[in-house]
């Protein structure tokens, strides 16, 4: 069984961390990804950096920037994560925009992404519909789960669409926003939270944008599987380096 | 076969929607209503009136006497630099912000390079007493002050788009950015037939309007609809879309597709999209895209801030790969002289894109028979810095 699907079968609320790899240094990424496991982290989204990120706030495509600039590329990053199973044994996902993908060759890219260990890919550029009919049976050839998102203003009928599609969980956006916006949820994310909460979905769904503290992390899991932190940890590494690692996860739960 | 674009989307293997799902209501909305509203009589009506007397259309298709005696043929030249605003981008803002007006719309984004689209935008959004808001590379802000200012003038505010490399695809991005915060009440004019399907055909008919003249026009003059040869220059491939348009699927016309090559296709410093890019993904669509073996999108040079688009509109990627036009590259050297050669033999100052299109008539050989129509697409007042620099005036 896929590793994130075991994961998700636990009783207990997923805390999920995006980071930029090869951010703040190119050769950072494995001991960041060590680093948060042992800070007790669920699940990790490797970023492979992209020169033009649009749904990424600023401090995402900050981020990115930085990493290209260090010398990331899918190449490195794959060389960077060869071992990474010999060390790491937590659900990982590489959180990625579809041209680099596509440049690499989708089913090579998958390929890689199965002899690693990496357990699925989360693609905001690649629409459901043409995944579905273009790249779930390669997806599903490698075991690959792919995340699908969707944000409040998606429909019923389209999130029912998507959750027929997923075989993980599904990414909420927790508001009509890019990255790393938002601070705090009002009643109005609530009323989205319980209103999917309410649809009980084949799959679990984790909630992420806007969730960079305990507060927004207790709020968000009330309503769902788990929650995923991205700018506000690259926020942190910025400020403070790698090696604090564990007091920015210690802070959140 | 048609080289329109087919109800998924797509031209042959190009275009579509690669949105990340924030977008997917606005788009999938505009999808399902752009053919419906653009129909209705009362849009054309509005759109049509709007072109005439607000915009100057129709613009003339213009003999040029002496170009056609130098180069023995027929050089016709469709007058878009005769357009309110100085080019045809502003039969594009026409069109989407009436459309906009109709979906219920009050706030208008767009994306601008050179500032030309942006100019177009901020003049309808005036008309229409709509609220503006111009994505603009901080490097193109202080490349064209004129046209900033103008944006100004008309009550739009110009917003600089600070990351990447700070220009036209990062405007891009900054708008679609804004539009993903902003789900409900915006809407994204984009500038040329580029960004995810519907907007390269939408903005391909609403540039329709320069091929439907041109057959008219032609008939006129010419006794018949159809010219032997379609020339443009092509960025995006807006004013290129509009004048191919109606001829795209009658192969006994001609298309000339014009791009810029720069420095020179193979200096590193260039925008012949065509010959450099690669299949990938921009701003939402699938098409020709120059970028690193990596799938990073690389920043084109050309000296007309109108062309240097990392990527091409997907009908043209499409004609490229299937043949069906033509693609020479012109570099900046021949451009700028083009651009004097006609303003010396014509009296017209061309934009620097447009002066590109003319180079053809050095790089290929005509019958004196042949009917060359060439898409002056604008006017060169906002380059005149460009060529003061350039030719030391």
């Amino acid at each position: 069984m896929n590793r994130i699907n075991q994961k998700l079968q636990a009783d207990k609320k997923i805390l999920s961390i995006y980071f930029s790899a090869g951010y703040p240094n190119l050769n950072d990424t494995v001991q960041i990804i060590q680093d948060l496991e042992k800070s007790g982290v669920d699940m990790i989204e490797i970023g492979l950096p992209f020169s033009d990120p649009l749904a990424d706030g600023p401090t995402i495509q900050a981020s990115s920037t930085q990493a290209l600039h260090n010398g990331m590329t899918t190449q490195v990053l794959f060389d960077q994560l060869k071992d990474i199973r010999k060390s790491v044994s937590i659900p990982l996902i590489i959180m990625g925009y579809f041209n680099p993908m596509l440049q690499y060759g989708v089913e090579n890219f998958c390929k890689k992404c199965a002899e690693i260990g990496i357990d699925g890919l989360i693609i905001p550029d690649l629409p459901v519909d043409v995944y579905a009919d273009e790249y779930k049976a390669t997806f599903e050839k490698y075991d690959l789960i792919n995340v699908l998102l969707i944000t409040p203003q998606t429909s019923d009928e389209r999130i029912g669409f998507i959750d027929s599609v997923s075989n993980g969980f599904i990414y909420m956006v927790s508001s009509a926003s890019v990255t790393g916006s938002q601070s705090g949820f009002g009643s109005t994310q609530e009323a989205y939270f319980k209103r999917i909460a309410d649809m009980n979905l084949r799959n679990p769904q984790v909630i992420g944008f806007g969730i960079n503290n305990k507060e927004t992390f207790n709020q968000a899991t009330q309503f769902a599987k788990g929650a995923i932190i991205g700018s506000a940890f690259i926020q942190y590494l910025t400020e403070n380096g790698t090696g604090k690692i564990e007091d920015f996860v210690k802070a959140i739960r | 076969m048609s080289y329109h674009v087919n109800e998924k989307g797509y031209y042959g293997e190009f275009g579509g929607a690669y949105i990340p799902e924030m977008l997917y209501p606005n788009v999938e909305e505009l999808r399902q209503q752009y053919l419906k509203i653009t129909a209705e009589p009362s849009f054309q009506a509005e759109f049509d009136a709007l072109l005439k007397d607000y915009v100057g259309r129709p613009t003339p298709l213009y003999f040029a006497e002496r170009l056609s005696e130098e180069y023995n043929t027929k050089v016709y030249l469709k007058r878009e630099d005769l357009c309110h605003t100085g080019a045809h981008k502003i039969n594009n803002t026409i069109g989407q912000i009436l459309l906009a007006k109709r979906l219920g719309k009050t706030r208008i984004i767009a994306e601008t390079g050179a500032g030309q689209h942006g100019v177009a935008t901020a003049t309808v959004c005036a008309l229409m007493g709509l609220q503006c808001i111009v994505y603009m590379g901080e490097v193109d802000i202080k490349r064209q002050a004129p046209n900033v200012a103008r944006m100004k003038m008309l009550g739009a505010e110009v917003r600089p788009a600070l990351s990447g490399s700070r220009t036209l695809k990062d405007a891009t991005n900054e708008a679609i950015r804004d539009w993903i915060n902003n789900p409900v009440d915006t809407y994204y004019i984009i500038g040329s037939v580029v960004g995810p399907h519907p907007y390269p055909d939408m903005v391909a008919r609403f540039q329709s309007v320069i091929s439907q003249e041109i057959k008219t026009q032609l008939l006129e003059k010419e006794g018949t609809e159809k010219p032997d040869y379609v020339i443009a220059c092509v960025g995006g491939g807006s004013n290129a879309a509009g004048t191919y348009y109606h001829f795209i699927d009658d192969e006994d016309v001609k298309i000339i597709a014009v791009e810029a090559a720069g420095l020179g296709v193979d200096s590193g410093e260039s925008a012949a999209t065509s010959v450099l890019g690669k299949v990938g993904v921009i701003h939402g669509s699938k098409t020709l895209l120059m970028q690193s073996t990596d799938g990073q999108i690389t920043e084109p040079y050309s000296i007309s801030a109108g062309l240097d688009y990392p990527g091409v509109g997907p009908m043209h990627a499409n004609l490229y790969a299937t043949g069906r036009a033509q693609f020479i590259s012109i570099t900046d050297e021949q451009a700028m002289q083009w651009g004097l050669k006609l303003s010396k033999m014509e009296g017209l100052i061309p934009a620097i894109e447009s002066a590109h299109a003319f180079a053809v008539l050095d790089e290929m050989k005509f019958k004196p028979e042949d009917i060359v129509v060439i898409n002056l697409s604008g006017r060169g007042d906002k380059d005149l810095n460009t060529y003061i620099d350039y030719f030391k005036l």
